[in-house]
Formats: C-alpha cells, sequence, structure tokens
C-alpha cells in the first residue's frame, strides 16, 4: 500500500511547554490521533521532533565529514514532527493529513513516499 | 472531410480520454493512445467514410492500440497481465455481458467523463493546473493552445501540465467520483475552474484575442457536459446559465473601435436571443429546485438584466434582493462590491456610496471603477478623478484602459 509522510510545520523557535493547558490538549488530540492510526492500520511510524535548533548538519566530500551547527533549512518554518502512514489512495492520505492537522493544531504537508 | 474529423476531435476527444484513463490506469497513455487513433482516423475516413459512431471507433481504436503497445513492450508478465485485463475490459456494449443495453453502456462512459472532470479539478491541484489539465484532457486541447490562451510560454504550460500529472500519479490519485460527503466541494471545484476558463476568455480582449482559442466557448462546451452529467445539481445548471447569459451580450461589449461598452450603455439590440432565451431557460429550471447556491443567485442576477428591454427600466430591486441572498452565502468583498453598484442604481449614488464603505479592495480595478463613477454620479468630481486615476493604473487590459480613460477625460470636461 502507499506510504505518505505526514510533516508537522513550525516556526522556528518554537518550543514546546507540556505544562500549558494548550499543548496538553493538542499532546491528548495526538495521542488520540495516533491510536486511531493503529486501530485503523494506517500506522507505520512517527516521532515528535526536539526544537530545529538542536540538529547538525553532516556533510562528506571525498572521505572528509564536516559539521555545522543547525537545521539544514535556513527558513523560517522548521519540520516539528511527522508520521509515515500507509493509505490506499491521495483522498485517503489527505483525510488523514487533515485529521493530523486537527490533532496537532497545526499545518501539516502530505508527501508520497518513493516506492 | 478534415472539418468533419477536426469536429469529431473536438466533441469526442475528452470523452474518449476519460474512458481510456480508467482502462490504461494512466493518464500520459491515454492520452497517447487517443492521438494515436485520431492519426489513424485521418489516415482512414477520407477512403472509408466516417463510422456510424465516430466517437466509439476513436475509442476502441485507442484500446486496441493500446493493448499492442502493451504487448510489444511485454517484457514482464504484468503488462501481459495488463493487456488481457484491458482486452476483457467493459467497453463496448456487445463486449461485455454486464452491460446489456446501450443506455448502461453510456452511462459508463458519462461516468469516466466526470470522474476525469473532478480529477482534474482536484483540490490538492493548484487553480491554474486544475485549469490546464481539464483544457488539456476534457477539451482535447494541444498545450501550445493553451499556452497562448492564458498568455504563457508554451514551455511554462508544458511543466504546469507535466507537474500535475506527475503529482496525481505519484500520489497515487484514484480515478473516482467523490463521495456524496466530499461531493458540495469537489463540485465546486469544478464549477470554479470551468467558470476560470470562461471569465479568462471574457476578459481575453487584448490586442492578440485572434489568435487565442476560445476559452469562452470551450467554458460553455464543458459546462454543457457537466450540466448533462450532473442533471440533479442545480448549481450545475446555474453555472451554464450565467455562462450563456454572459455570453449573449458578448456582440454589445465592444465598441467598433475594439473599447469596452459597459453594460448601462450597450446596445441591446446586439444581444444573442437565442441565449438569453436558452439562459431564461435554465434559470427557470434550476431555480425551481429551491436549492439556491452562488451560480444560480448569479445567473437570475444576469437573467434580470438581460430581462431589460433598456438599462434605464431594469429591475434594481430584484437585483438587490439577490445580490443580498449571494451575499449571505458568499459574504465575500466582490459581491459586496456589486450588491453597492444595484443599491446605488436603486437609491442613487449616495447609497450605493454608503454600501460601499464596507468594502476593502483596494488593489482590485474594478473596485475603483465603481467607486468612481458613483462619485461622479454624486458630484464629487475630484475624488471621483482621483479614483479613475487609480482604477486605470490597475487596468490589465487595453479595452478596460481605454474605457476607464474616456469615463475620466468625460469627467474632465464636465460632461457625465
Amino acid at each position: 500500500m502507499p506510504q505518505y509522510l505526514l510533516s508537522v510545520w513550525h516556526d522556528e523557535d518554537y518550543e514546546v511547554d507540556f505544562s500549558t493547558p494548550d499543548a496538553q490538549r493538542q499532546v491528548a488530540q495526538v495521542g488520540a490521533f495516533n491510536e486511531g492510526l493503529q486501530v485503523s492500520g494506517a500506522w507505520v511510524f512517527a516521532g515528535g521532533l526536539r526544537p530545529a535548533s538542536s540538529a547538525t548538519v553532516v556533510r562528506s566530500t571525498d572521505g572528509d565529514v564536516s559539521m555545522t551547527d543547525g537545521p539544514y533549512a535556513e527558513t523560517k518554518e522548521q519540520m516539528g514532527g511527522f508520521w509515515v502512514i500507509q493509505a490506499p489512495d491521495m483522498d485517503a492520505a489527505l483525510e488523514l493529513g487533515g485529521r493530523a492537522a486537527a490533532a496537532c493544531e497545526g499545518p501539516v504537508e502530505v508527501r508520497p513516499l518513493q516506492g | 472531410m478534415t472539418d468533419s474529423l477536426e469536429a469529431v476531435f473536438r466533441r469526442e476527444a475528452g470523452r474518449c480520454t476519460a474512458t481510456l484513463i480508467r482502462l490504461l490506469g494512466d493518464i500520459d497513455r491515454a492520452e497517447e493512445a487517443v492521438a494515436e487513433a485520431f492519426t489513424i482516423a485521418a489516415e482512414q475516413w477520407p477512403i472509408r467514410g466516417v463510422p456510424p459512431n465516430p466517437g466509439g471507433w476513436i475509442t476502441t481504436t485507442a484500446r486496441n492500440r493500446a493493448i499492442d503497445r502493451l504487448r510489444r513492450e511485454a517484457t514482464r508478465a504484468d503488462r501481459h497481465l495488463a493487456a488481457h485485463r484491458l482486452q476483457s475490459e467493459a467497453m463496448e456494449p456487445d463486449h461485455n455481458p454486464e452491460i446489456a443495453d446501450l443506455d448502461a453502456f453510456l452511462d459508463v462512459v458519462a461516468d469516466d467523463q466526470l470522474r476525469l472532470m473532478f480529477l482534474c479539478c482536484h483540490p490538492a491541484l493548484a487553480a491554474d493546473s486544475q485549469v490546464a489539465l481539464i483544457l488539456r484532457l476534457l477539451g482535447g486541447l494541444e498545450t501550445a493552445e493553451i499556452a497562448r490562451a492564458f498568455l504563457v510560454p508554451e514551455a511554462t504550460m508544458a511543466q504546469r501540465i507535466v507537474r500535475a500529472k506527475r503529482k496525481l500519479h505519484d500520489n497515487h490519485a484514484t480515478y473516482r467520483i467523490p463521495r456524496a460527503a466530499e461531493l458540495p466541494d469537489r463540485l465546486y471545484a469544478v464549477l470554479g475552474a470551468i467558470y476560470l476558463i470562461y471569465t479568462e476568455g471574457h476578459t481575453a480582449t487584448t490586442g492578440t484575442s485572434l489568435t487565442r482559442v476560445d476559452l469562452s466557448t470551450e467554458a460553455i462546451r464543458l459546462g454543457r457536459v457537466l450540466a448533462a452529467l450532473m442533471p440533479d445539481e442545480p448549481e450545475a445548471i446555474g453555472l451554464l446559465a450565467l455562462m450563456v447569459l454572459s455570453e449573449a451580450r458578448r456582440p454589445a461589449r465592444m465598441d467598433s473601435r475594439g473599447s469596452m461598452v459597459r453594460l448601462a450603455d450597450q446596445d441591446r439590440s446586439l444581444w444573442t436571443r437565442a441565449l438569453i432565451e436558452e439562459g431564461h431557460d435554465l434559470v427557470r429550471a434550476c431555480l425551481r429546485r429551491n436549492q439556491p447556491g452562488p451560480f444560480q443567485l448569479q445567473a437570475a442576477i444576469a437573467a434580470v438584466h438581460a430581462e431589460a428591454p433598456a438599462a434605464g427600466v431594469t429591475d434594481w430591486s430584484q437585483i438587490v434582493t439577490l445580490y443580498d441572498q449571494l451575499y449571505a452565502i458568499r459574504p465575500n468583498p466582490v459581491v459586496a462590491l456589486n450588491r453597492a453598484v444595484a443599491v446605488g442604481s436603486l437609491d442613487g449614488p449616495s447609497a450605493g456610496l454608503d454600501a460601499l464603505v464596507v468594502v476593502d479592495l483596494d488593489g482590485y480595478q474594478p473596485y475603483h471603477a465603481a467607486r468612481a463613477d458613483l462619485l461622479a454620479r454624486a458630484g464629487r468630481t475630484d475624488e471621483a478623478l482621483a479614483a479613475y486615476t487609480r482604477a486605470i493604473e490597475l487596468a490589465s487590459n487595453p479595452a478596460e484602459r481605454e474605457f476607464l480613460e474616456r469615463q475620466r477625460e468625460n469627467i474632465a470636461d464636465g460632461d457625465l
């Protein structure tokens, strides 16, 4: 069955404070959404990410490895988490994307995996 | 002969492509097969004559060519399988035991077209891609023709179409009619795309218009197809009525110098009576269902205009009522602008300007043009001149600009 990446996007300085009521509500919503994915068989893998400032970009040129501090894309928006789901077709994937966006209260990008 | 093949192509290409996409499960292969079938028709029909059911002939020929091609390329077992499936696939009444009569067969083919319309107008595609795909796949237009129609380079249009097709392919988009729950939104995407094609053709008044494909005619053709496919959708009928009634006014929209003539000043004897009558019939047919929607209401407004033998006897109170209903369903600033113009005609320019206060459309040419006209009629000449200047800055084609400049001169001369 086709697989899709559902990614959640935040402002780059976004950092979750799990003690706030907003965050707790979102965590509960995402938990329920995840459970639904597992029950329906759409679940493949998922995870939330630490802030983009914790990222390191590693490059390999002719065996020489170099590192730079920070995320690869120097954009205002960064990926905050993702799901990999399986769905029979685009419309089914987009519907799950819509539910994911509602659960995490933010925009979700739906993108098909190769193969 | 070539005319007749061209007529068949205009009428049948979209239908055949739609069916071939279902059979082949692939847009590119379907387009290729249909193109090949038309090439064969161009060779054979002048000698053997046009077959009694040209569309069926093209579809069958395209399918057979696709089978041959799949066999030729069949280095893998799954291709053999695909060719086999294609051969046994429901296609013509006499080849398919499940489809006993011709009506049922035609239903299947009609569904193919509808499915393709919904696929082309998938909300995951940008509006300009939707329009390009629908013209390419359902209109059978060449990429170069579509590019010319939208005044973009052919390479840009080709890339747009390739990217849209690839997106649908990569995302495993399915070829189906939306479920009842999704239908209203998905239908609006289709109606919106067809109307966009119409308005693009309607406002295309640049000097190159002679070399442009007639988008308005194509949009009306697509509107007729959609209305026939969805006879129970009053909005589909409403869209067709709106386009037909707008089209009826086309001969009066430009004067001999190619300058735009606004509705109030048009020579109504130039309006196409047959289209007005058709439009009225359609408006009555859809309003009878009592499920008013934006396209039906806009069509009803156009019908009220069409009923008036002269601009001075337009039933403005009915038009304002219809705009009120439209605004209740679609509370957007463009509707508010048009409503304010109608109020200005019903209750005078000051009332119109009052109704305009809530409208915030600074970057929109028609807003400044409408405001300028109301200000001029209210005797506020300086403000009117400034508003015309702004409208002229924003005008997107020469005919509009020429009209607005003339209006401004008239006011400056104190000759309203």
